[in-house]
């Protein structure tokens, strides 16, 4: 498209190239577009191309590329996660990418404020994911409006930077712009693990009586939730599935397979056992979140209670791979339960924090976590 | 006097895998568009005519950034969307892709298979018997890219002005 538009790339030191929804390569279709992204890193000698690292959403902070204060798009719907760590990221499709790799410019309208606030702490076995799952069934699939939503209060405050990047990152399914979450030590002590250079967080938060439509929320009362097919939208308390069979249990995406999901994962399954008709697939979010899970022990808690591990890639989640048998209940890690989105029309897909996919993995149904965490 | 289109009605949250579902997106756009809406309106992509324009229900076109959602309308000729409110994502790639989207309260009150015209001097829905459903104003740089067949005819005009005067 640049050769026909007789264009140059605007800067490519600003260009991030990621390969991670058609990796691994399973047909015809999936190696031609895999090689055109490669052939077109080589032949631009872009600086910066991450292929079959894991997720862009993971990898692209990870390897220290976002900062606060930063203005960035990115060709996929859940870059919003950008969010979390300060940095006005959102979605565009590869049209208007095009624009911006072209041109460095892109239009926004200037948005509305809706600020979250969670009050007081989480209890445990209740993560960032049922918060989102929380207000996605509050507000609605489009109840963010194409605005900018921030989540702040101590309970957000409270939560680790992976935490932080599955609020924002699911920030999406509530339909705002960007789903930001001020700077702190907590994002300066993260990003000094990730080579980032000259970072400053101060100054990246919305003003006191600054213009914003606040939503007040109690941490504390809040219980793990499920998502029921076929909306993140469709939510409520945990206590409200139970005795629902699942025959598949599925950790892995953007929103639902990190390192810190990876480890609330295995933090239930140690010591259990699958029982027989239960599949528990586990698709890493990022060869470095593996890669460290691995040494930490994490892996193996997964693998000895019957887990399967899946490449690192967007897989099962994308509708792109992965196995989701027909008819099947599935309780899953990730942001989407819509119809035939994981590849089967007839699978029934629930939504779930690490936690509840793991505790209704070994129990063959639907599970509040905090049975087995007891 | 304007053109005459006939409208498809559709229901609310219409979203982005009804539109392009993920199990044809390795296939070329005229593929997708084979397969737009099929789980709805399973005869929508083989009966749709060039100047057809849809009536939607609240949030169409939520769910993911493929873009694919909004070029196989326009593929199948589709002139425009009527719809209370759009996904975020989808009202942009609509308009980079070429496809109009107009953002009216009253898009339930249109029928299936009625015939209206679109009014993009004063912004309504212009119905036969002379009612007229207000919609928002869109900006202009926004109509212009539009009529120029989107975003990357846009981009070449300028590109090749930007040539032409250097």
């Amino acid at each position: 498209m640049l050769e026909e538009l007789g264009a140059q790339i605007w800067d490519k030191s600003r260009v991030v190239l990621i390969m991670d929804h058609y990796v691994p390569e399973q047909d015809d279709d999936s190696r031609r577009i895999v090689r055109i992204a490669r052939e077109w890193a080589v032949e631009q000698k872009l600086p910066h191309v991450y292929d079959s690292q894991g997720i862009c959403h993971v990898v692209l902070p990870q390897k220290g590329h976002l900062k606060p204060g930063m203005f960035c798009v990115g060709g996929d719907s859940h870059s919003p996660t950008g969010g979390a760590l300060g940095t006005y990221m959102f979605g565009v499709g590869s049209t208007e990418m095009l624009g911006v790799v072209v041109t460095g410019q892109i239009w926004v309208r200037v948005p509305q404020t809706y600020l979250m606030r969670w009050h007081h702490r989480l209890q445990t076995g209740v993560t960032a994911k049922d918060m989102m799952l929380h207000m996605i069934g509050k507000f609605g699939m489009n109840g963010g409006e194409y605005q900018a939503v921030e989540f702040g209060g101590e309970a957000v405050q409270a939560l680790s930077m992976q935490e932080r990047m599955t609020m924002s990152n699911m920030s999406a399914e509530m339909g705002s712009q960007v789903g930001l979450i001020a700077p702190d030590e907590v994002t300066r002590a993260w990003l000094a693990t990730t080579g980032a250079q000259d970072v400053h967080v101060e100054g990246w938060h919305t003003d006191e009586g600054a213009d914003a439509v606040i939503h007040d929320f109690d941490a504390a009362t809040l219980v793990p939730q499920v998502a029921a097919p076929h909306s993140p939208a469709n939510t409520r308390a945990v206590g409200e599935f139970q005795n629902t069979p699942i025959q598949v249990a599925y950790i892995g995406a953007c929103t639902g397979a990190k390192l810190d999901d990876l480890r609330a994962a295995a933090q239930v399954l140690k010591g259990h056992q699958l029982p027989s008709g239960v599949r528990l697939m586990v698709a890493p979010a990022s060869l470095h979140d593996q890669a460290q899970a691995e040494s930490e022990g994490v892996m193996q808690s997964l693998r000895e209670a019957g887990a399967e591990v899946l490449p690192t890639s967007c897989g099962a989640c994308s509708g792109y791979g992965g196995s989701i048998p027909d008819g099947a209940n599935v309780i899953a890690t990730t942001a989407r339960n819509f119809k035939g989105r994981m590849g089967s029309a007839t699978a029934q897909v629930y939504l779930a924090s690490p936690y509840t996919v793991a505790a209704s993995a070994i129990r063959g149904f639907i599970t509040d976590p905090r049975e087995v965490l007891a | 006097m304007s053109a005459i289109h006939k409208v498809w009605k559709l229901g609310a949250d219409i979203d982005t895998d009804q539109l392009a579902p993920g199990a044809y997106m390795k296939l070329g756009i005229h593929d997708i568009a084979k397969h737009c809406l099929e789980g709805v309106r399973p005869e929508f992509a083989a009966q749709v005519k060039v100047g057809d324009v849809l009536a939607a229900g609240p949030n169409f076109g939520i769910g993911s950034s493929r873009e694919q959602a909004a070029d196989a309308l326009v593929k199948l000729g589709v002139k425009a969307v009527i719809a209370p409110s759009y996904g975020g994502l989808y009202f942009r790639n609509a308009f980079n892709l070429g496809l109009l989207l107009l953002t009216c309260k009253q898009a339930s009150s249109l029928e299936e298979g009625e015939a209206i015209s679109l009014d993009l001097k004063q912004w309504a829905v212009v119905r036969t018997n002379g009612q007229r459903l207000a919609c928002d104003p869109i900006p202009d740089f926004l109509l212009a890219m539009v009529e120029a067949g989107g975003l990357l005819p846009q981009l070449k005009q300028r590109l090749q002005s930007e040539r032409d005067s250097s």
